[in-house]
């Protein structure tokens, strides 16, 4: 029984992904994009624990970790190139 | 052994009670009219149902197998932290990239701060603004992020 609801809550999340892949797509300015895509990385983690649950192990609690960081990163890169146009910006020219 | 088994329903209600926000906030992210309005329904819900989600599996790993997971509690806490910042940089820059509100908003006083002494020869009905979106330049308005 607590193997099907966790099953049935890892396709609820896979569905709340599909549907921010249809923003992805769809999605008519940057940002738009840029803010799906850090809410599938934060559905991600959640999916990650959900499946390490599942197959009874604990070698997946690392990903969580790292894959925070790098939706963390990500988004942070993507709206320094949404404001500015660069995401590594140079002194030497001014 | 009913106790721990109690504990375990409580920590599979919770990763079924994230799930469920975040199929709602998924909703709010496809139905909201604008980029500012579907940050709302991204950042808060989401981290609701990822605390949940990663309380309920922290719940569930204790009670199941006796092992406390720091990783997950550090998880916890970099999301908790790191997602409502990461909403906010993206809005910030949205607006000024001059990504345009929805049709039914009210009034907009920050735009007249921010860039009040460039829009004033431009006509009022923002035709200009949705061009601005996809920009090719985006280098020389550096001077107005000092802040």
């Amino acid at each position: 029984m607590i193997e099907k609801i966790m099953l049935l809550s890892l396709a609820l999340f896979m569905v709340a992904i599909a549907l921010l892949l249809y923003r992805i797509i769809k999605g008519p300015t940057l940002p738009d994009r840029a803010i799906a895509i850090d809410t599938i990385g934060v559905n991600l983690i959640s999916a990650i624990a959900i499946v390490s649950i599942v197959l009874k192990t604990k070698a997946f609690l690392e990903a969580i970790l790292i894959l925070g960081i790098l939706a963390f990163i990500g988004t942070i890169a993507f709206s320094k190139y949404i404001e500015r146009g660069v995401i590594v910006e140079r002194k030497s020219r001014d | 052994m009913s106790e721990s088994q109690g504990i375990e329903w409580i920590a599979v209600l919770l990763i079924l009670f994230g799930s469920i926000v975040s199929v709602i906030s998924a909703f709010g992210m496809l139905r909201l009219p604008d980029v500012y309005t579907r940050s709302h329904a991204a950042t808060k819900s989401a981290t609701l149902s990822v605390l949940c989600c990663l309380l309920g599996a922290f719940i569930y790993f204790w009670s199941h197998d006796g092992y406390v997971s720091v990783r997950l509690i550090l998880g916890i806490i970099f999301t908790f932290i790191t997602a409502p910042v990461a909403g906010h940089l993206v809005c910030r820059a949205a607006y000024r990239s001059r990504v345009p509100l929805a049709e039914g908003s009210g009034e907009d006083a920050l735009k007249t701060v921010l860039f009040g002494n460039e829009t004033e020869e431009e006509p009022e009905n923002g035709s200009k603004v949705k061009q601005a979106v996809e920009r090719e330049v985006p280098s020389e308005k550096k001077d107005h992020n000092q802040t």
